[in-house]
C-alpha cells in the first residue's frame, strides 16, 4: 500500500479558556492519498478550518495541538520545530485561503510576492524566478502575465486576485494544497471557474487536495472523497457520491435535506432543529444526539470511537431504506 | 447602549444609589485592578492633603509674618545649626518649610488643572452640541478651527494664549491675574477633543427617531441637547476629563516652570521646581527633589487612572 | 495626484491666513505699539507721526495687508526687548534650534520605530512588557522633569556632560554656527536632545507597536507564513512596511512637534535657540517676537503637513491608483 500524502491520526486541538479546555478539533483521523481532492465540509465552527491551521503548523495561542499525530508523505510533522515547520510551508504544504482582497500584501507587486515565495524555498536565481513566476501567472490564467507581474494587488478583480493566490500557493510545487473557503468570498460566477481551474492544475502536477468548505456544490463539483465534521470531530467520511446519495450519518442526513442542490424537487428545504453546541458546553456521548431524530440512550453516554463497520461516528445509521 | 441600560434603571427604584454602585459592573472591575486601587489613593490622599493644607501644617509659607530665615537651608529630618527646628522636608532658602509649600503648591497646581479642564469640558460640550445639532456653517467654522488648532502642540497653543491675554492685562495686575490667565490659557488649548466626541455622539443621536419626534413636536432644541443627547456622550467625556486633567497638570506645571505661569508669590508645583532648579548645583537638592516627586505621583497616577477609566467604561474608545 | 496637492495647497494657504491674521491682530490690538516704541516722553506730534509711520492711520485690511507683505519678505518689525529687528534675531538663533530638532528628531524616530517593532514582535517577552510599562512612566513624566533628572545624574552627580548652552560652534557661511564640528559642541547636544527627544520616541514607539500589532493579525501576513517565508521577512519585509504607511503621518507631526517642544528644553538648558528666545518674548510680552516666531512656526508646521500627504501618495500605490484616477 502506497502511504497517504497527508494523514492525521486522533488529531485533537485544544483552547484553555477561562471556562475550561474546549476542543475545536477532537479526535480527527483520515488520510487523503496521492492526487486526491478531499472536501471537508461542516457549518462554520465544526472545526474544519481549525484543522487545517493545526496541519500547516499556524494555530493561533491559545490553541495548540493537544494529542494525536500528523504525517506528511510518510514524515511525522507536528513535533517538528519551527524552522523546519517553515521550510514545509509553502514547500510540502500550500494554502489557499478564503478572502483573496485581504490575502495578498496590498503594498508589493504580485511579481514580488511570487518571486519572494520561489527564492525561500528553490534553489534558484531572481531572473529564473521572475521567469517562473510569468509563467506560474499564465499558467493561473491571467492574461497578460508579462506585464501584470509588476501591478499592485488592487488593480485586479476579487477572482483575479484568488488566482494569484493559487499561482502564490503552487509556486514552490507542494504535494498537498489545503484550500480554506477558497470560492466563500467570490461572485457565484467566478465559483466555478476558480475550482475548475484548482482541479486541472493539481490533475496536472498530480497535486493532493484539503478542500474546505461548507458549500455542498463545492464538494459535488470537485471532490473525489467527502469528510463530514460536526463539533469538532469527524461524523462522516466516505467518497462523494455514496455520502451525498447514501448519507449513514444523522447530521449528514439532515445537512443533505437542507442543501438546494441535493433536494431538488421538495417545496421546501429541510431545518435541523436547534443549533451546534457551543465548544465549551459539549454534550456527553454523541456531540449530535440532542439534535439527532434517531437518539436513543446509548448515544447520550458512549461516544463511537471510529468507523468501524461503516463511513459514519454513529451507533444507529442511516438506513438505505429511510432516505429512499 | 441604551437597551442595556433599562434593566438597570428600573432597579434603581428598589435599591440605593451607593448599593447600586457597589453592584456595578464598573465597581467590579475595579476592585480587580490594583493599578486602578492604588493610583485612586494617591490621588485621594494627594487631594485631600492640598485641600485640608491649612490643618495639615501650622504654618502658610506665604504668610511673610511666619518666616524666620534663620532657618534657611535646613536638610530634611535634621534639626537646624541656629534654631534647632527639624523638618520633615527641609527648608528652602527663605526658611519655608518645603512641605507645606508642596502643600499649598499642589493646591494651586489642582485648581487650576482642574479649572481648566472644567472650562474646556464646557466649552467643548457646548460647541460640540451645537456644531452636531445645528450643522451647516456654525459646524463648519467650529470643526475648521478644532483641526487647525490640533495641528498645533496644546502646550504651544497654551503659551500662547498665555502671551496674549498677559499683554492684555494692565501691568500691575498680572501677578494676581496670572492663575485666571493660565486657567483660560490651559482651558481653551485642550477643548477641541471634548467638541469631537460630543459632536460625533449628537450627530449618532440626532439620527435616531425619538430626537426626530422631540423636533416634531417643537420641544426646544436646548433641552433635546441637554436631556437626550448629552447622557449619550457622558462616558467618553468623562474619560477624557480624566486624562485632561492629567495633562492640564502637567501643561500648568511645565507653564510655571518656564516662567510664564504661576507667579513666585503663588507658586505651584512647577513654579517650586523651577525655584528648587537653582539649588540643583549647590547641593540643596531637598527643594527640588520632593516638588519633582510630588508631581510626579500625581501626574501619573491621574494618567494611569484615566488609562484605566478609558478601558474599564468604553473599551471602543482604545 | 495634480489636483489633490493643489486643493491640500490652498488649504494650507488659507490656514497660514488665519494665523497671519492672529499674529496682526497681536501686534494691532495688544498693547499699544506706540506706547511700546516711544516710552512715556512724547508729544501728540511724534504719535501722530508714528502713527502714520507705522501705517495705524489707515483701514484694517489696508494694514493686514502691508503687514502680510512684510511677513512674506521676513520683515517682522523690531523686538520692542532687544530694539533690533526680528528677522535679524532668529537667524541668529535659529540654527541652535535646527541642529537640536534634528538631533532628537533622529533619535525619537529610528529608536522609537525599532523599540515598537521590538515589543510589538516580542509582545509576550518580559523585556517587551518592561519598554511598555515604562513607556507609560515616560508618557507621565513632565519633559522639563527628564532634562532636570539628566543634568543631576550626568553633570552634577557624574560630571561628564555639561548642563547647558551649546558648548564651542563654528561658524558655517554668513549666519549658520554648528555644534556638530566640536568636541564640546557635540557633547552639549547629548542631554538637550534626549531629553527632547524622549517623549516623541514614546509615543512613536507605542503607534508602531499597536500598528504593526494590527497589522500582524491580516491575511496577508498569516498566508505570507502559510508560504514559509521567514520570520524576519514576514516582520520586516512584509508587516513593517503595511505599518509604516500610517505611522509616516504621525512622525512627520512629531517633527513638527519637536521644533515646538524646544521651547521647554532649551528653557532648562539655557539652549540659545529660538524657543528660548519665546519664552523670552513671553515673559517680557514683546509682541513682534512673539507674533514671528507664530508664523514661523505656523509655516513649518503646514509644510510638515503637506510632505506627509504628499509621501503617503508615494508609500502607498492604492492612492496612487485613486489619486490618478480622480481626475
Amino acid at each position: 500500500m502506497t502511504v497517504p500524502v497527508l494523514s492525521l491520526r486522533n488529531l485533537t486541538v485544544e483552547i484553555p479558556s477561562r471556562h475550561g479546555v474546549v476542543r475545536p478539533v477532537d479526535s480527527l483521523s483520515y488520510d487523503i492519498g496521492n492526487g486526491e481532492i478531499l472536501g471537508v465540509v461542516g457549518e462554520s465552527g465544526a472545526g474544519k478550518s481549525m484543522a487545517g491551521s493545526a496541519i500547516i503548523g499556524l494555530l493561533n495561542p491559545p490553541a495548540h495541538i493537544a494529542g494525536g499525530e500528523i504525517w506528511l508523505n510518510g514524515t511525522r510533522i507536528d513535533t517538528m520545530g519551527r524552522e523546519q515547520m517553515r521550510r514545509i510551508r509553502g514547500k510540502e504544504i500550500g494554502m489557499v485561503f478564503q478572502d483573496p482582497l485581504t490575502s495578498l500584501n496590498p503594498l508589493l507587486t504580485i511579481g514580488d510576492q511570487l518571486v519572494e515565495t520561489m527564492l525561500t524555498h528553490l534553489p534558484i536565481s531572481r531572473s529564473q524566478a521572475q521567469h517562473r513566476a510569468i509563467d506560474a501567472l499564465k499558467e493561473v490564467g491571467i492574461p497578460g502575465a508579462k506585464e501584470r507581474i509588476d501591478s499592485y494587488p488592487h488593480e485586479f478583480s476579487g477572482g483575479m486576485r484568488q488566482r494569484v493566490v493559487i499561482a502564490l500557493a503552487l509556486c514552490a510545487e507542494p504535494s498537498l494544497v489545503i484550500a480554506d473557503e477558497p470560492t466563500t468570498a467570490l461572485d457565484v460566477s467566478v465559483q466555478a471557474q476558480i475550482i475548475a481551474l484548482l482541479k486541472r492544475l493539481c490533475r496536472e502536477r498530480g497535486t493532493t487536495i484539503m478542500l474546505i468548505t461548507h458549500d455542498m456544490g463545492v464538494i459535488a463539483e470537485a471532490a473525489d472523497r467527502v469528510a463530514v465534521m460536526y463539533a469538532g470531530r469527524l461524523a462522516e467520511l466516505g467518497p462523494v457520491r455514496d455520502v451525498l446519495t447514501q448519507p449513514q450519518h444523522h447530521y449528514t442526513h439532515g445537512l443533505m435535506a437542507s442543501t438546494p442542490l441535493a433536494a431538488q424537487g421538495q417545496k421546501r428545504l429541510h431545518q435541523i432543529p436547534g443549533s451546534m453546541p457551543r465548544l465549551d458546553r459539549m454534550p456527553e456521548g454523541c456531540a449530535f444526539h440532542p439534535r439527532c431524530p434517531n437518539a436513543k440512550e446509548k448515544c447520550r453516554h458512549e461516544t463511537k470511537p471510529s468507523m468501524e463497520g461503516g463511513r459514519a461516528a454513529c451507533w444507529y445509521p442511516v438506513s438505505a431504506e429511510a432516505v429512499a | 447602549m441604551a437597551d442595556t441600560n433599562l434593566p438597570l434603571t428600573e432597579r434603581a427604584v428598589e435599591k440605593g444609589r451607593w448599593q447600586r454602585f457597589r453592584e456595578s459592573d464598573f465597581f467590579h472591575a475595579f476592585k480587580r485592578s490594583p493599578v486602578a486601587i492604588v493610583s485612586f489613593a494617591v490621588v485621594s490622599v494627594l487631594v485631600l492633603s492640598a485641600i485640608f493644607a491649612p490643618l495639615i501644617t501650622s504654618t502658610n509659607p506665604f504668610d511673610p509674618s511666619t518666616l524666620n530665615l534663620m532657618n534657611g537651608f535646613t536638610p530634611p529630618m535634621e534639626p537646624n545649626a541656629f534654631t534647632g527646628q527639624q523638618f520633615l522636608m527641609g527648608t528652602d532658602d527663605q526658611g519655608r518649610d518645603v512641605f507645606a509649600t508642596i502643600l499649598y503648591g499642589m493646591r494651586i497646581s489642582l485648581f487650576v488643572g482642574a479649572s481648566a479642564v472644567l472650562f474646556a469640558m464646557i466649552l467643548g460640550i457646548v460647541l460640540g452640541l451645537i456644531s452636531g445639532y445645528f450643522g451647516g456653517w456654525t459646524e463648519t467654522i467650529i470643526m475648521r478651527i478644532a483641526d487647525v488648532q490640533l495641528t498645533f502642540p496644546s502646550i504651544l497653543v497654551a503659551m500662547l494664549i498665555f502671551g496674549i491675554a498677559k499683554g492684555i492685562t494692565p501691568v500691575e495686575y498680572r501677578d494676581q491675574m496670572a492663575i485666571w490667565v493660565l486657567i483660560l490659557a490651559i482651558g481653551l488649548s485642550d477643548w477641541v477633543q471634548f467638541a469631537r466626541v460630543v459632536r460625533g455622539a449628537t450627530l449618532v443621536e440626532k439620527g435616531k427617531d425619538y430626537v426626530a419626534a422631540a423636533r416634531l413636536i417643537g420641544r426646544n432644541p436646548w433641552a433635546i441637547m441637554i436631556k437626550h443627547i448629552l447622557p449619550n456622550a457622558l462616558s467618553p467625556v468623562l474619560v477624557i476629563a480624566t486624562i485632561s486633567l492629567a495633562l492640564a497638570i502637567i501643561a500648568e506645571a511645565t507653564l510655571s516652570f518656564l516662567g510664564v505661569g504661576a507667579p513666585p508669590t503663588q507658586p505651584s508645583l512647577g513654579t517650586l521646581i523651577r525655584i528648587g532648579q537653582g539649588f540643583l548645583f549647590s547641593g540643596e537638592w531637598w527643594i527640588l527633589f520632593f516638588p519633582a516627586c510630588t508631581l510626579l505621583a500625581l501626574a501619573l497616577s491621574v494618567n494611569l487612572l484615566g488609562d484605566w477609566l478609558r478601558d474599564a467604561l468604553n473599551p471602543r474608545l482604545r | 495626484m495634480l489636483a489633490f496637492i493643489i486643493r491640500r495647497l490652498g488649504q494650507s494657504i488659507l490656514v497660514l491666513l488665519v494665523v497671519g491674521l492672529i499674529a496682526f491682530s497681536m501686534f494691532r490690538f495688544v498693547g499699544d505699539p506706540i506706547d511700546n516704541m516711544l516710552g512715556q516722553e512724547r508729544t501728540i506730534e511724534d504719535v501722530e507721526r508714528l502713527k502714520r509711520q507705522l501705517g495705524l492711520d489707515q483701514p484694517f485690511p489696508v494694514q493686514y495687508f502691508k503687514f502680510l507683505q512684510g511677513a512674506v519678505q521676513g520683515n517682522f518689525g523690531v523686538s520692542y526687548r532687544q530694539g533690533r529687528p526680528v528677522s535679524e534675531i532668529i537667524r541668529e538663533r535659529a540654527p541652535a534650534t535646527l541642529e537640536l530638532a534634528f538631533v532628537s528628531g533622529i533619535f525619537a524616530i529610528l529608536l522609537g520605530i525599532a523599540l515598537g517593532v521590538f515589543t510589538a514582535i516580542r509582545r509576550n517577552g518580559i523585556a517587551a512588557n518592561f519598554i511598555m510599562a515604562s513607556s507609560l512612566i515616560g508618557v507621565s513624566l513632565p519633559t522639563f522633569l527628564i532634562g532636570i533628572l539628566l543634568i543631576y545624574l550626568f553633570s552634577v552627580e557624574l560630571g561628564w556632560l555639561p548642563s547647558f548652552g551649546r558648548g564651542q560652534t563654528v561658524k558655517l557661511g554668513d549666519w549658520w554656527s554648528t555644534g556638530f564640528l566640536t568636541e564640546s559642541g557635540l557633547k552639549a547636544l547629548i542631554l538637550p536632545s534626549i531629553t527632547l527627544g524622549l517623549y516623541q520616541m514614546t509615543l512613536i514607539m507605542r503607534l508602531v507597536r499597536s500598528e504593526m500589532l494590527e497589522v500582524l493579525r491580516q491575511d496577508y501576513i498569516r498566508f505570507a507564513m502559510a508560504r514559509g517565508l521567514k520570520e524576519r521577512a514576514v516582520n520586516f519585509h512584509h508587516a513593517l512596511k503595511n505599518t509604516m504607511v500610517p505611522v509616516v503621518t504621525v512622525i512627520g507631526l512629531q517633527l513638527g512637534a519637536i521644533i515646538a517642544f524646544a521651547i521647554i528644553t532649551e528653557t532648562v538648558f539655557q539652549w540659545p535657540g529660538v524657543g528660548l528666545l519665546f519664552i523670552n518674548a513671553i515673559q517680557f510680552v514683546d509682541i513682534p517676537v512673539m507674533a514671528a516666531y507664530l508664523m514661523l512656526i505656523s509655516v513649518m508646521f503646514v509644510a510638515i503637513n503637506l510632505i506627509v500627504d504628499i509621501l503617503y501618495v508615494f508609500i502607498d500605490p492604492r492612492l496612487r491608483a485613486d489619486r490618478a484616477g480622480a481626475h
